[in-house]
């Protein structure tokens, strides 16, 4: 098979794009985290908080996400179908179109454009070219894999399957909107109701992007990089298909105490509790896979991306449900614990394995090695600490403002108006910005070495 | 089960097929299945579309993403009940394409915002509000004040939306801005539902104030004056925002009122004008405003 057959160029495409959309999205991130402390690092109208806020989660959820999900997904799918792509022209276009989809949604949102909706924010024109992107992806996928050379399906191909169909119907539906002009619309849904599919999209979202994609790269990447299969296929496929049921029920736990039913919300926190199990499934797998043989383990530097990824994964999802419980959401939802909680994952779980993941492509794709371990290993313990950082400090200030917001004076009264309660929280708003300086070093190191195994392998 | 799979995992269509089924499980009984009910689509008697003025201060509103830091739901929790007033309905949201309820409260809640402040301390906040609150990490949005709206624009919109809308409302539109827009929104946040007053012990009004012309309660209540008056009475009471302290024109009448009203007009507040501040002030607290107040007009 020559290179163009196997298609590394739009693998490779589609890696290098989701970079470089990491890397704006998260200097976009520094910045909102300064105009927390720095209300004068708001410059009106185009760069507030309020409009940078959307393009740092877009950029890093669509462009460093899905950007990755795209190529990896490619890369996984042809190894093992073990064949090229069926339409390997579709997925160039492909390529050519999610870049011009995300640096188009960029500039939108930054003039204002958004359905405020979380996660749904680009307004309907877009909305329709991410279809398009979406259905060219699903039938290079499914073509590949219907016209596949191995019989069997492997774990990772589940997950892609069920990011395929899950994210379209999620996506399809919740941006149904009513259009009122050429870059402006209307949800369809009003009230309660609209809160409703939002957040069973939203919720989804986090379930379909950042969750089984990434158990796909893991569940190919770990047995890979370390040479040992994975410890249970039984335990794979009780897990598989627990989590992608049990998903979907889950929204309303972004809605607890809120006018939503409460019928609804109690439905939520039950399968969100129950979405533990599989979870840990997988963590569980994660362990026992290397688990069968550390010494063989240990010595690819891989390893240590994966177990502390799936790791991070096994807190997350244990914070997560423990969240939605009325007791403890009455404290913390609403505060800056939630953004903690939220780049545990992100920062931790996904980037720690999509990392890991292209540390693996790009030294098989240029058939050379990664330039050097000890820079990986510097990007990785700077990634840690970034986001230990991160997140404590979010947790800490959190539990702050909870109960400061609930402190009351023995005759009843509020012991602190909002604007005290805020003040309070400058020291650790201005932390979070060092834990996400340290990221960011981090992820340049990583930069650095995937842009020297390239020049490398070409010299 | 093993069989099952097996063949599962030979056959991609068979396996999409289950796996759709299974995604549409959770999705049918928790988000489309709700959309039947009428629980999902109630509508409180008094509450009304958006008038054309409103739905383009929404917009603004939606634009600018205020509900990334502001949430607009209150929660039928005592101390937020206390901090913003009555929790959130149903039906106060019939009209809210899409909902703006958010999920971070960075600065507070809006549920009940409509009528707490007059519009002249929306718009003097809007414009600076770090003037307001020295610690206050909110943008300046004084770039507001300097657009004008589009009448044409807001019309396609209420179209869209199907709301009523008249003539004259579209042509005033001309000669409004998006401060006027936004503010004008703002004052209709949550005014579906009626203020129900808090019963705390701060409001057993006493006659006669029991800490007048003390003065450590005088000193204590310049403090306060400091902490939550100033912004709109100013530096010595002679007024801005709100109302001037000295100058014996209360509730609009010349001539004095008792330390009984005085109190109780600081715990409840005013229709439109001030906002309550009884769940914020202790009781000897307020007694210590009225005393500090009568001692600013000498």
């Amino acid at each position: 098979m020559d290179e163009y057959r196997y298609d590394y160029q739009t693998v490779k495409g589609f890696i290098y794009s989701s970079i470089f959309w990491g890397v704006v999205g998260i200097l976009i991130g520094l910045w909102i985290s300064v105009q927390m402390w720095h209300p004068n690092a708001n410059l009106p109208p185009y760069f507030t908080f309020g409009r940078l806020r959307v393009v740092h989660t877009n950029g890093l959820a669509f462009g460093l996400g899905v950007g990755a999900i795209f190529g990896i997904f490619y890369y996984i799918t042809m190894k093992l179908c073990r064949r090229p792509l069926l339409f390997p022209k579709l997925a160039r276009f492909q390529l050519y179109l999610f870049n011009a989809a995300i640096a188009l949604g960029a500039l939108s949102l930054l003039a204002g454009y958004t359905q405020s909706l979380e996660y749904a924010e680009l307004e309907w024109p877009l909305d329709i070219g991410v279809v398009i992107l979406w259905v060219m992806f699903a039938i290079n996928i499914f073509g590949t894999i219907l016209k596949r050379k191995e019989e069997q399906m492997y774990i990772s191909l589940w997950y892609v399957i069920a990011t395929v169909i899950a994210v379209a119907i999620l996506y399809i539906i919740n941006n149904l909107s009513i259009p009122a002009g050429l870059l402006k619309s209307y949800h369809l849904f009003a009230g309660v109701n609209s809160a409703n599919v939002q957040w069973w999209y939203g919720h989804n979202a986090v379930g379909f992007v950042f969750t089984t994609p990434i158990l796909a790269m893991f569940y190919y990447f770990l047995p890979k990089s370390t040479g040992l299969p994975i410890y249970s296929h039984r335990l794979s496929i009780i897990a598989f298909w627990s989590l992608v049921f049990a998903y979907l029920w889950t929204g309303a736990h972004h809605l607890v105490y809120t006018p939503l039913p409460d019928w609804i919300q109690t439905l939520g926190i039950v399968f969100t509790m129950f979405l533990i199990a599989p979870s840990w499934g997988s963590v569980v797998n994660g362990y026992y896979t290397v688990g069968q043989d550390w010494e063989k383990a240990k010595n690819s530097y891989l390893t240590k991306f994966f177990i502390l990824g799936i790791t991070f994964y096994g807190l997350q999802t244990v914070q997560g449900p423990t969240q939605s419980l009325r007791i403890v959401s009455q404290l913390i939802h609403y505060t800056d614990w939630v953004p903690g909680h939220v780049h545990m994952g992100t920062m931790g779980w996904v980037t720690m394995t999509v990392a890991a993941s292209i540390y693996y492509i790009i030294p098989k794709i240029y058939n050379t090695e990664i330039y050097s371990v000890k820079i990986a290993n510097t990007h990785f313990w700077l990634v840690l600490i970034g986001q230990l950082i991160f997140s404590i400090t979010m947790w800490i200030t959190g539990i702050q403002q909870g109960a400061l917001q609930k402190a009351v004076n023995p005759d009843g009264t509020l012991k602190y108006t909002m604007v005290e309660i805020i003040a309070k929280n400058y020291p650790f708003w201005e932390m979070r910005t060092l834990g996400g300086v340290i990221f960011t070093i981090g992820m340049l190191f990583f930069i650095y070495n995937i842009y020297m195994t390239a020049r490398k392998a070409r010299a | 089960m093993a069989g099952l799979h097996d063949k599962l995992h030979k056959n991609p269509i068979l396996f999409a097929i289950l796996a759709t089924a299974v995604v549409l499980v959770g999705t049918v009984v928790t988000m489309l299945y709700p959309m039947l009910r009428p629980e999902m689509h109630p509508k409180l008697e008094n509450l009304k579309p958006y008038t054309a003025l409103q739905l383009a201060g929404r917009d603004i509103y939606q634009r600018e993403g205020c509900f990334y830091c502001h949430t607009q739901t209150v929660r039928p929790l005592k101390t937020e009940v206390l901090r913003y007033g009555e929790y959130s309905k149903a039906g106060e949201f019939a009209y809210d394409h899409p909902f703006l309820w958010g999920s971070k409260r960075t600065g507070p809640d809006l549920a009940r915002i409509g009528g707490k402040y007059p519009d002249a301390w929306h718009y003097r906040h809007m414009e600076n509000p770090g003037a307001f609150f020295k610690e206050s990490n909110m943008p300046s949005y004084a770039f507001l004040k300097d657009r004008k709206l589009n009448p044409k624009e807001v019309e396609r919109h209420m179209k869209a939306l199907g709301f009523p809308y008249t003539r004259e409302e579209i042509e005033a539109l001309q000669d409004k801005t998006e401060m006027d827009a936004i503010v004008a929104y703002l004052q209709v946040i949550g005014t579906a539902v009626k203020k129900k007053e808090e019963i705390l012990e701060a409001k057993i009004v006493e006659e006669r104030n029991p800490l007048a012309q003390d003065k450590a309660a005088i000193e204590r209540g310049k403090e306060l004056y400091k902490k939550y008056c100033l912004i709109c009475h100013g530096e010595e009471g002679e007024g801005g925002i709100g109302i001037s302290l000295k100058d014996n024109i209360w509730l609009g009448k010349e001539g004095d009122i008792s330390d009984g009203k005085l109190y109780s007009i600081i715990v409840d507040g005013t229709p439109g004008g001030m906002p309550p501040f009884g769940t914020q002030i202790d009781k000897n607290g307020i007694w210590s405003l009225v005393s500090y107040i009568r001692a600013l007009k000498k």
